[in-house]
């Protein structure tokens, strides 16, 4: 029985169906599956159903956001019952992500939030044109274990070496794994600047945010 | 004489075009548009129009776009440094000028993309100076050798110092605009003869979906001011920041596009405008923006007709590839491209040179393509009969020892009628091995080093010179910048 609705759950993620993803988490809550149950054995086996789609080259991008939506449309649901349960601690961890001030494009980014949300992570999503400071401030105060840093231009770019030096300034490079990402970035920027990963694309930027923190994909 | 037919493309039927703009008008009206810089919404409010200014949001009512219309010129002409030299920017007449703002360099002597220097933009502007079938030049680059804070107007100084051509540029930062505006009127003598004889055009991209934002605002308003025309770069991708279709996509450009030609009009009106963009396909697989996809050339020949049917100058990126080396796609992407612009009359094309995205130049680029741009022009320059008796004149005393080869018709007529190419390879099998069996992007490398050791740049009088040397120095210590780096002497 409960197999059939954790079936469902991740074929409503895999359809990107948000209506039904809210409703098959109502439903969880109102039989009184436990809602971390519905995450891992629904809702997640979905999203990483579609993470192999898109490795495949059967699922595009609005496939793709559609399914995060999808997830988190559940997971809206499903939060209080879980805070109030204190079951937080299955999250992989607490991302703080934004797009380098001077840099109003967030395509990539959202999808990587989007991408992050929807396989458990807790996502400060900060915008675009987010100071570096900001990233910094949010990340101390979050208690934040990853730090994403999109940029679309290249002068925006050189915001990610920056950022890098002022974590080493402030001595707390050592604190937070910083993850880059954008179009004109690359994994060999990335080891430039001395960052943690780089995201060549938001399931790839996903991999690489749970091997960074230890928790590998599967 | 029989006139000949000028070549030309259309891809909206009559219908189409009518229900664009029917729905662009209805959008501007019903939804409005985001304008996020305060002096724009004032200047729309003193126009009678509806401006939110806790939303920012802005409703253009018909009437207004259709008075914005009629005082927009349907062509102007842009000047070469110099004054003498004019080219008209309307009706079919076509120019080609190299893809601009590119963050990176196929260097041409390694082979491998790097970051660009105040000498790479130097180069640019000798070249795009020698290359005869590129009318204008662009500020192609994004210089890493100079502070962000004031790449705008180093990069209009690089390109007014080693090129008389006209420039395609814009302004990084609201404060850019006051040094440029400077330096084209030093150029000229004074701001009445700038406006009198455009040397510039300003790009300002609207914010897709539907957005102004308060730089690009403040630079059409600015531009609308000082007579400098403004191109309008709407640049939806499909899909994601615009409608997936490309029908719903160009009504997106339409809407963007006349919010911004609306703001320069209300700013002063019969200020130049052209109705331009770099709209693209969004590839949904990369999250890439192809400029070299068919359904992006397609986007960019239709916002053009619907540009035409509104009486305005057009302009696309068009002409370019998305290739990383100067390979088979680099040649078929920029050469569809630059044929369909010119079929389709578009004014200012953007993008010789560039690749891999809008995000690269490439010098030997630059040589193929110019050579491309002729072949358009030789295309839309037609078959025309160049005398009364088409051949049978020529024929008269036709007999077996007739060899055109001979004849005075052909000295005199087969330069006029077929283009001899530079680059590209027309050698017999055998000569082209001996040579080195060498590939296009060899030659072209060869051709670059070959211009920029023969010509000299075409520098401006001493006092100008200094004089602009004096504008980009005041606005780099204003910024806190002491050293620029040192410019090649000729």
């Amino acid at each position: 029985m409960n197999a059939d609705l954790f079936s469902a759950m991740a074929r409503a993620v895999v359809d990107g169906d948000a209506a039904a993803a809210a409703e098959l988490a109502q439903n969880a809550l109102a039989g009184h599956i436990p809602p971390a149950e519905a995450l891992d054995k629904g809702f997640v086996p979905g999203i990483r159903t579609v993470g192999g789609l898109w490795e495949d080259g059967e699922y595009f991008l609005p496939e793709l956001i559609a399914s995060a939506e999808a997830m988190k449309a559940a997971a809206a649901v499903l939060r209080p019952a879980l805070e109030a349960a204190g079951s937080t601690s299955d999250a992989p961890g607490t991302v703080v992500i934004g797009t380098i001030e001077g840099d109003i494009h967030d395509i990539g980014k959202n999808l990587v939030s989007a991408m992050l949300t929807a396989n458990g992570f807790k996502v400060i999503d900060l915008g675009a044109d987010v100071k570096l400071t900001v990233f910094l401030e949010t990340a101390e105060s979050a208690g934040a274990d990853l730090i994403c840093l999109s940029a679309l231009l290249t002068t925006t770019m050189l915001g990610q070496r920056r950022f890098i030096e002022l974590l080493v300034e402030r001595g707390l490079r050592s604190r937070f794994k910083v993850l880059v990402g954008g179009a004109p970035t690359s994994r060999k920027w990335a080891e430039e600047i001395g960052a943690d990963g780089y995201g060549e694309s938001a399931p790839a930027a996903v991999r690489e945010a749970l091997a960074l923190l230890g928790k590998v994909s599967s | 004489m029989i006139a000949g037919l000028r070549p030309k493309f259309d891809l909206l039927s009559p219908a189409l075009v009518d229900r664009i703009l029917d729905e662009a008008y209805s959008i501007l009206e019903r939804t409005g548009v985001f304008f996020e810089n305060p002096e724009a919404r004032s200047l729309f409010r003193e126009a009678g129009q509806e401006a939110d200014e806790k939303t920012q949001r802005v409703r253009l009512s018909p009437r207004l776009v259709d008075r914005c219309l009629a005082t927009t010129p349907a062509a102007f002409d842009l000047f070469d440094r110099q004054g003498d030299i004019s080219w008209r920017i309307g009706g079919d007449e076509v120019h080609f000028d190299p893809g601009s703002s590119g963050t990176r360099i196929l260097d041409h002597i390694t082979g491998r993309e790097r970051k660009p220097l105040t000498a790479d933009l130097v180069s640019i502007a000798r070249l795009t100076d020698a290359l005869t079938h590129l009318h204008f030049q662009s500020t192609a680059l994004v210089p890493f050798d100079v502070p962000g804070e004031i790449a705008d107007d180093y990069r209009l100084y690089l390109a007014l110092l080693f090129s008389a051509k006209p420039v395609v540029t814009g302004t990084f930062r609201i404060a850019g605009f006051g040094p440029m505006r400077d330096m084209l009127a030093a150029v000229r003598g004074g701001a009445e003869n700038l406006r009198a004889k455009p040397l510039a055009i300003f790009d300002a991209c609207p914010s897709p979906p539907l957005r102004w934002s308060r730089l690009t605002s403040q630079s059409l308003i600015d531009c609308a001011r000082a007579g400098i025309p403004s191109e309008l770069i709407s640049m939806g991708m499909t899909g994601a920041t615009s409608p997936a279709t490309i029908t719903g996509t160009l009504v997106q450009h339409v809407v963007e596009n006349l919010a911004g030609l609306c703001l320069a009009q209300i700013a002063r009106p019969g200020a130049p405008v052209i109705f331009g963009g770099s709209p693209s396909s969004f590839d949904m697989r990369r999250g890439t923006c192809p400029m070299g996809a068919m359904e992006t050339m397609m986007i960019d020949c239709a916002y053009a007709q619907l540009g035409k049917r509104l009486r305005l100058p057009t302009h696309a990126y068009m002409a370019l590839s998305d290739a990383k080396t100067n390979d088979a796609q680099a040649g078929f992407e920029t050469g569809i491209g630059a044929v369909l612009a010119a079929l389709a009359g578009i004014n200012v094309v953007s993008g010789p040179g560039m690749m891999d995205y809008e995000s690269t130049i490439s010098l030997e680029k630059m040589v193929i393509d110019d050579e491309i741009c002729a072949l358009a022009y030789r295309l839309i320059s037609g078959i025309v009969p160049r005398e009364d008796s088409l051949a049978e004149h020529l024929f008269e005393d036709f007999g077996p020892e007739t060899d055109f080869l001979k004849s005075a018709h052909t000295r005199k007529w087969y330069r006029a009628e077929h283009l001899l190419p530079i680059v590209a390879d027309r050698d017999p099998y055998d000569a082209w091995e001996a040579k080195g069996g060498r590939s296009i992007a060899d030659r072209a490398s060869d051709r670059v080093n070959d211009l920029l050791a023969k010509n000299t740049p075409p520098l401006p009088d001493p006092a100008l010179t200094d004089e602009l040397r004096r504008i980009m120095a005041a606005d780099a210590g204003a910024n806190g910048v002491t050293d620029l780096p040192a410019l090649p002497v000729f």
